[in-house]
C-alpha cells in the first residue's frame, strides 16, 4: 500500500481516499486509530475533520491513539507523514512538529479559497511546485492560528522549515492576507528531517477544477514522484 | 408527583398546556384518570409542535404524489428518486424557540435534529442549508442572536463533516422577539436502503441507542407551542446541548446498522424523546410497545418515569431490529463507542406500556398519542384588516426618483441588511467537505455532483416574508416560485419541495386565515410547477407580546441536473458578453426591498405572480444552460434589476454597461421586483440561437448591454444614472453584513 | 477518594484571542478599569484511591500527558478528600 489514511473517530477519511484512488489513481487505504501497524505504507496521511469532536483541544485526544506510536516510529525512520487541517493539529499535539494551534484571531470558523505561497519547493511534498509559486486552496478551520515562541520561530525560519504562507495574490504575506492570525502568516511547516509536513489548507479539496481550484494537486503529485524516486534508488 | 385524583382536583393539565376538553378526551381513551406521567406524555404529543392539531387538516391540500416521490409526508423525511437507483432524502425543520433562548445551542441542536431525520431514513447526509430571520441587525440583542445562531449552525455542521452549502437570511422588525432558525438537510441513499419509522413484528426488540438520557429539554415541545411574553425569561426549561461528535458516531453506526439489513424500523428521539418515538413507531405499525425505563442509560440520577419519557436529550434513537439481532446491533454501536440497550419489545395489543422499578408507570393506547388520536381543530378564520390598508395604498402618490437621485438610492439599497453580501455568515460554514460542492453559497442555488452518476442536484431554501405578509396566499406561492427560479437559474429542473411553515398563534382567527392561505398558496404553486411536497415542519405561536411574525413559509427545493457539469452561476464570465433580460418588467413597486429601504414602506398587495409564466421562463433559462448557450444566469429578486446586475458583476468581478429605455417609472424599472425574470450573459455568437428559442417558446427577452472590464454603468435614455466601478461596489457590499452587525 | 480541581491557564506570552475579545467588550460596556482578561479551563476529576500521594502522582501525570499542551498551557490543582 502506498498511502495510508488514518481514520480517527470524526475524521473525513473518505475525501482523501477518493482523491488518492479516483483522481490520482493511487493505491490507498484507511487504517484505524486502534491499529498498531501501518502495514507497508510509504506515506501516512493524518486527515482533516474533527477527530473526537475537537474536544479538549483539536487533535489532543487523537494524538493519544495507539496508532500514533507507530506514526512516530515511522517518522523517525524517515517515512513520509502528511497532516492536513486536523491532521496538522494532531502532529503538533504529538510533538512531531513544533508549535501549537490557537483559536482563529477572529474567534470564528473560516472557510474560503485562500491564496498561498510555496516558500520551500525543496521538500518531498512540494517538488512539483516552483519556488515562490502562488497557489489557491480552500481553508476550513476554527483553530488554525499557529503559535510558536519567537526563538523557535527564528529557528524554523533559518532552517527553511516554513513551506506555505498565507499571502495576497502578489505573494505578499500581509496582515490582511492572514485568515487566522498565524504567526509569520504560516500555513504549513515541515520538520527538520524534511519528511513530516503539517498544513492547515486542504489540498485534497483542490485537485479538480470543478471544485474551484487545483492548487493542491501538486502536493500529492510531488509525494507520488518522491516515492517513485525513492523506490528506484 | 400528583396522584390521578389530585390532578383532577387541581386541574393540573392546564399548566401543561392541555385544554379541559383535551383532558376529558384522555380520560375517555383510558377509561380512567391519567396519572402524572401519562398526562405529561399526552401534553407533549398533543402539542402543536408534535400533533399539528391546528394545521394538519390543511395538509391534505398539498400535492404529495409524483412519479419521483418514493416516500412522502409522514416519515422522518421525504425521499425522491433521482435515477440510477439513487434517492435524495430531505426535510426542513425549525428550531425557533430554543434559538430564541440560547441561540448557539438552539441552532446547533436544530442542525443535529434535522441530520438525524435524514440518516434514520438510511441516507448519508451530504449537505445542509439554513433559513434565518432576525430583527434589525443594528439591535444589540439581535446581534447576539445572529452571532450565536450562525456559530451554532457552523460548529455543529462543521464538526459532523456535513457541508453547509447554502441558505438565506433576512431581517425585519417583526422577527425581533421571535427569530426564526430553520435548518434543512439533504441525504443520499440507494433505494433499497430506505428505512422507515415503524415498530412491526410482535416480539421484536426495542432498543435505545446513542447518547444517554438526562433532564435536558423536558417539555421543549410544549414550550415551542406557546407564545412568549416578556416575563418568560426567568423560568425556562433546560436547553438541550448538542454533541456533534456523538452525532458523527451515530451517523456511522446507524448507516452501518441499516446496511446490515437487520433494521425493521428506526426513529430519532426528537421532541418528546422516548414518548414520541415509541408512540409513533407503534402507531404506524398498528402494534404496541412494552418498555422498562429502569434500563434506559441515564446521565442524571434519580430520574422519574415522567422525566425519562419526556427528556429531549440529543443524539438518541429508538431502533426496532429483527428478533435475534440484538447482539449484532450492540456490536455495531459498541464499535462506534455508543450505547445500544434493549429496553422492551413489540407487542400486538396496541398499547404503549411503560414499566419503571417494576411497576407500570404508564399504559396508554399508542394510537391515542399519535396524530391518529390527537385532537384536530379547525379554528375560526378571518381575513385580517391590515390587508385592506396595505392594498389600498396609491402608488401614484409616491414620487418617482429623479435621475440624479438614482445613484444614491442604489448605494443605499446595496448596503441594506437584506441585500449586502452574506459572506460573513457562510464563511463560518464548511462548504466543501465530502467533495461534492460544485456551487456553494453566494450563487442562486447550490449545485452538488454525485460521484457514481453523471447527474447532479441543485438545492435552495427561499421565502420572502414581506410578500407573505402582504398577501399570504400569493406570497407563499411566490416562495415556491422563487425557489424554482433559483433552481432553474442554476441549471436544474425543480422536482420536489419540503416546507417549514412559521407563523403566529393559529388560535387567533387572523393568523389561522394566514395559515390556511399559506398552505393553499404553496399547494397551487407546487401543482403548477410539478414539485410535490415531500414533508415538512410547522412552527406556530411565533409571537411576542401578541405581535406575530410575518407568515414565513420556508420552501426547500430540490432540482435535478441530468449533467452536473452543465450548471450555471450568477457571475459574469467574459468581457464583451451580451447581457439579456429574460421576462418583463411590470412597473410595480409593491413589496420591494426598495420601498422599505428608501421610503420605509410596506404597501400594496406585493408583486403579481403568474405561475405559467414562471414555468415557461424558468424552463427557458434551464434549457439555455443545458445547451451551453449562456455564460451566467441569475434570477431577479430583492432589489430588482439594478441589484441583480450589480450582483452578477460583483460575483464575476467584471463590470457592465447597460442601457434601459422609456420607463413609466424609473424607480420600478430599476428596483421593482416583478417576478419570473432573469439576467443572463452570453457570447454574442450565441445570440441568434437564443433569440430563436425565445420566439419559439414565447419568452420575452430584451437586450440590456454588455459585460465590461471594471466600469459598471446603467444609462436611462442617454443619461448615466449609475456609474461606478466593481471594486467600489465590492468595498461596500462584501463586508456590509459585518459592518451592520458591528463585527468588523 | 480524592477530587482534583485543576486550573489550566495559558502561559505568559501566549496570545489569548478569547480573553482579548472579552476584554474589548468589557471596555465597550464601560468597565474601563478591567485589564488582563485571561480565559482558561477548569477540570474536575475524582481519583478512587485512599492515598493522597498516589492521587497526586496520577493527577500530575494526567495534566502533563493529556489535559494540557505544554507549548501553550500551564496548570495548577488542588486535591480535596471526598468520602
Amino acid at each position: 500500500m502506498k498511502f495510508a489514511v488514518v481514520a480517527f473517530p470524526g475524521s473525513s477519511c473518505d475525501d482523501y481516499l477518493y482523491v488518492l484512488k479516483e483522481v490520482l489513481k493511487q493505491e490507498a487505504a484507511s487504517i484505524s486509530h486502534r491499529d498498531t501497524s501501518l502495514q507497508d505504507a510509504q506515506c501516512v496521511i493524518l486527515p482533516g475533520g474533527s477527530s473526537y469532536g475537537d474536544y479538549l483541544r483539536p487533535g489532543a485526544l487523537a494524538s493519544l491513539s495507539p496508532i500514533m506510536d507507530k506514526v512516530r516510529e515511522f517518522a523517525k525512520e524517515g517515512g513520509l507523514v502528511l497532516g492536513i487541517g486536523n491532521g496538522f493539529q494532531i502532529l503538533l499535539e504529538t510533538g512531531l512538529l513544533p508549535g501549537a494551534m490557537l483559536p482563529n484571531s477572529s474567534l470564528r470558523f473560516v472557510c474560503r479559497q485562500q491564496t498561498l505561497k510555496v516558500e520551500n519547493a525543496n521538500t518531498p511534498f512540494t517538488g512539483c511546485y516552483a519556488q515562490g509559486q502562488i497557489i489557491q486552496m480552500p481553508i476550513a478551520h476554527g483553530q488554525g492560528n499557529y503559535y510558536l515562541d519567537p526563538a523557535s520561530l527564528k529557528k524554523l525560519q533559518e532552517n527553511n522549515q516554513i513551506v506555505f504562507r498565507y499571502t495576497d495574490e502578489a505573494g505578499n504575506a500581509t496582515e490582511e492576507a492572514n485568515p487566522n492570525g498565524s504567526v509569520d502568516n504560516i500555513a504549513g511547516i515541515i520538520n527538520q528531517g524534511g519528511n513530516v509536513l503539517g498544513m492547515m489548507p486542504h489540498p485534497e479539496r483542490s485537485c479538480e477544477a470543478a471544485l474551484g481550484s487545483t492548487g493542491g494537486l501538486g502536493l500529492f503529485q510531488s509525494a507520488i514522484e518522491f516515492l517513485a524516486e525513492r523506490v528506484k534508488a | 408527583m400528583l396522584t390521578p385524583q389530585e390532578i383532577k382536583e387541581k386541574q393540573a393539565w392546564r399548566s401543561m398546556g392541555l385544554k379541559d376538553q383535551e383532558y376529558e378526551r384522555i380520560c375517555e381513551f383510558l377509561g380512567r384518570l391519567p396519572n402524572y406521567t401519562e398526562l405529561g406524555m399526552y401534553s407533549v404529543l398533543w402539542s402543536e409542535h408534535c400533533s399539528y392539531k391546528h394545521s394538519r387538516h390543511l395538509f391534505k391540500l398539498f400535492p404529495t404524489k409524483g412519479e419521483r416521490v418514493l416516500i412522502g409526508p409522514g416519515e422522518n423525511a421525504g425521499a425522491i428518486d433521482i435515477g440510477d437507483g439513487l434517492a435524495i432524502v430531505m426535510k426542513v425543520e425549525s428550531h425557533n424557540h430554543p434559538s430564541a433562548i440560547e441561540p448557539y445551542q438552539g441552532a446547533a441542536t436544530g442542525v443535529g435534529g434535522i441530520l438525524r431525520d435524514i440518516f434514520t431514513m438510511g441516507a448519508r447526509p451530504i449537505a445542509s442549508l439554513n433559513s434565518l430571520r432576525f430583527g434589525d441587525p443594528r439591535d444589540e440583542n439581535v446581534r447576539r442572536l445572529v452571532r450565536g445562531a450562525v456559530a451554532g449552525i457552523g460548529d455543529y455542521g462543521n464538526a459532523t463533516g456535513v457541508p453547509t452549502v447554502g441558505g438565506e437570511i433576512s431581517f425585519a422588525d417583526c422577527y425581533r422577539g421571535n427569530c426564526l432558525v430553520n435548518a434543512m438537510s439533504v441525504g443520499l441513499v440507494r433505494h433499497e436502503l430506505l428505512t422507515r419509522a415503524t415498530a412491526s413484528g410482535v416480539g421484536n426488540p426495542v432498543m435505545v441507542v446513542g447518547s444517554t438520557t438526562g433532564r435536558d429539554g423536558i417539555h421543549g415541545a410544549t414550550f415551542a407551542s406557546a407564545e412568549f411574553s416578556e416575563e418568560d425569561e426567568g423560568e425556562l426549561p433546560i436547553v438541550q446541548a448538542g454533541d456533534p461528535f456523538t452525532e458523527t458516531l451515530l451517523i456511522e453506526a446507524c448507516l452501518e446498522l441499516i446496511e446490515s439489513g437487520v433494521v425493521v424500523g428506526i426513529q430519532d428521539m426528537g421532541a418528546a424523546g422516548l414518548t414520541s418515538s415509541s408512540a409513533e413507531m407503534a402507531s404506524k405499525a398498528g402494534s404496541g410497545i412494552e418498555m422498562d425505563l429502569t434500563v434506559v442509560p441515564q446521565r442524571d440520577e434519580g430520574m422519574s418515569s415522567y422525566e425519562i419519557m419526556l427528556s429531549e436529550s440529543q443524539e438518541r434513537m429508538l431502533v426496532v431490529p429483527k428478533a435475534g439481532a440484538e447482539d449484532q446491533v450492540k456490536a455495531i454501536f459498541e464499535k462506534w463507542g455508543l450505547h445500544a440497550v434493549v429496553v422492551g419489545r413489540v407487542t400486538d395489543d396496541g398499547m404503549l406500556r411503560v414499566f419503571h422499578h417494576g411497576e407500570v408507570a404508564a399504559e396508554v393506547p399508542a394510537k391515542s398519542l399519535s396524530t391518529d388520536g390527537a385532537p384536530s381543530y379547525v379554528p375560526e378564520a378571518k381575513r385580517p384588516e391590515y390587508l385592506d390598508e396595505l392594498w389600498s395604498f396609491d402608488f401614484n402618490q409616491l414620487e418617482d426618483l429623479k435621475q440624479e437621485e438614482i445613484q444614491d438610492a442604489f448605494w443605499k439599497l446595496l448596503a441594506s441588511p437584506n441585500i449586502v453580501s452574506r459572506r460573513w455568515i457562510w464563511e463560518q460554514f464548511d462548504q466543501h467537505a465530502q467533495l461534492r460542492t460544485l456551487v456553494g453559497p453566494g450563487s442562486d442555488a447550490a449545485v452538488l455532483r454525485l460521484p457514481g452518476t453523471k447527474r447532479g442536484i441543485a438545492i435552495t431554501v427561499d421565502c420572502n416574508g414581506r410578500y407573505c405578509y402582504q398577501n399570504p396566499r400569493v406570497g407563499a406561492a411566490q416562495a415556491v416560485a422563487e425557489a424554482a427560479r433559483n433552481i432553474y437559474a442554476s441549471g436544474g429542473k425543480p422536482i420536489a419541495i419540503t416546507d417549514g411553515l412559521n407563523l403566529g398563534n393559529p388560535e387567533k382567527p387572523e393568523i389561522y386565515w394566514q395559515l390556511k392561505e399559506t398552505v393553499q398558496g404553496i399547494a397551487e404553486a407546487c401543482e403548477a410547477l410539478g414539485t410535490p411536497v415531500t414533508g415538512g415542519n410547522v412552527s406556530l405561536y411565533n409571537e411576542t407580546d401578541g405581535e406575530a411574525i410575518y407568515p414565513t413559509p420556508i420552501i426547500g427545493m430540490l432540482g435535478l441536473l441530468e449533467d452536473a457539469e452543465k450548471h450555471a452561476t450568477i457571475g459574469f464570465k467574459n468581457k464583451g458578453d451580451l447581457i439579456l433580460l429574460v421576462g418583463e418588467n411590470k412597473d410595480e413597486l409593491s413589496g420591494s426591498e426598495f420601498l422599505t429601504v428608501q421610503h420605509g414602506l410596506v404597501a400594496g398587495p406585493g408583486p403579481e405572480l403568474d405561475l405559467e409564466l414562471e414555468k415557461r421562463n424558468g424552463e427557458f433559462c434551464r434549457s439555455l444552460i443545458e445547451k451551453g448557450l449562456v455564460s451566467s444566469c441569475h434570477d431577479i429578486s430583492d432589489g430588482g434589476l439594478a441589484i441583480a446586475l450589480a450582483e452578477c458583476a460583483m460575483a464575476g468581478k467584471l463590470g457592465a454597461r447597460v442601457k434601459l429605455y422609456c420607463p413609466e417609472r424609473r424607480d420600478s424599472l430599476l428596483f421593482g421586483e416583478s417576478q419570473a425574470r432573469y439576467v443572463v450573459s452570453l457570447p454574442e455568437e450565441n445570440y441568434d440561437a437564443l433569440r430563436g428559442l425565445a420566439e419559439k417558446q414565447g419568452v420575452s427577452i430584451s437586450l440590456l448591454g454588455r459585460v465590461e472590464g471594471e466600469e459598471f454603468t446603467v444609462e436611462l435614455g442617454e443619461e448615466k444614472v449609475i456609474s461606478t466601478r466593481v471594486s467600489e461596489m465590492l468595498d461596500l457590499w462584501s463586508s456590509g453584513l459585518e459592518r451592520l452587525l458591528g463585527e468588523e | 477518594m480524592w477530587k482534583a480541581e485543576i486550573r489550566i491557564t495559558l502561559k505568559e506570552g501566549v496570545v489569548d484571542p478569547q480573553g482579548k475579545a472579552v476584554e474589548k467588550t468589557l471596555g465597550e460596556l464601560g468597565y474601563s478599569q478591567v485589564e488582563q482578561v485571561q480565559i482558561g479551563k477548569y477540570v474536575e476529576l475524582v481519583v478512587n484511591t485512599p492515598q493522597r500521594a498516589e492521587a497526586d502522582r496520577q493527577v500530575d501525570e494526567i495534566c502533563r500527558k493529556v489535559l494540557i499542551n505544554p507549548v501553550l498551557e500551564e496548570y495548577t490543582y488542588q486535591l480535596v478528600e471526598v468520602l
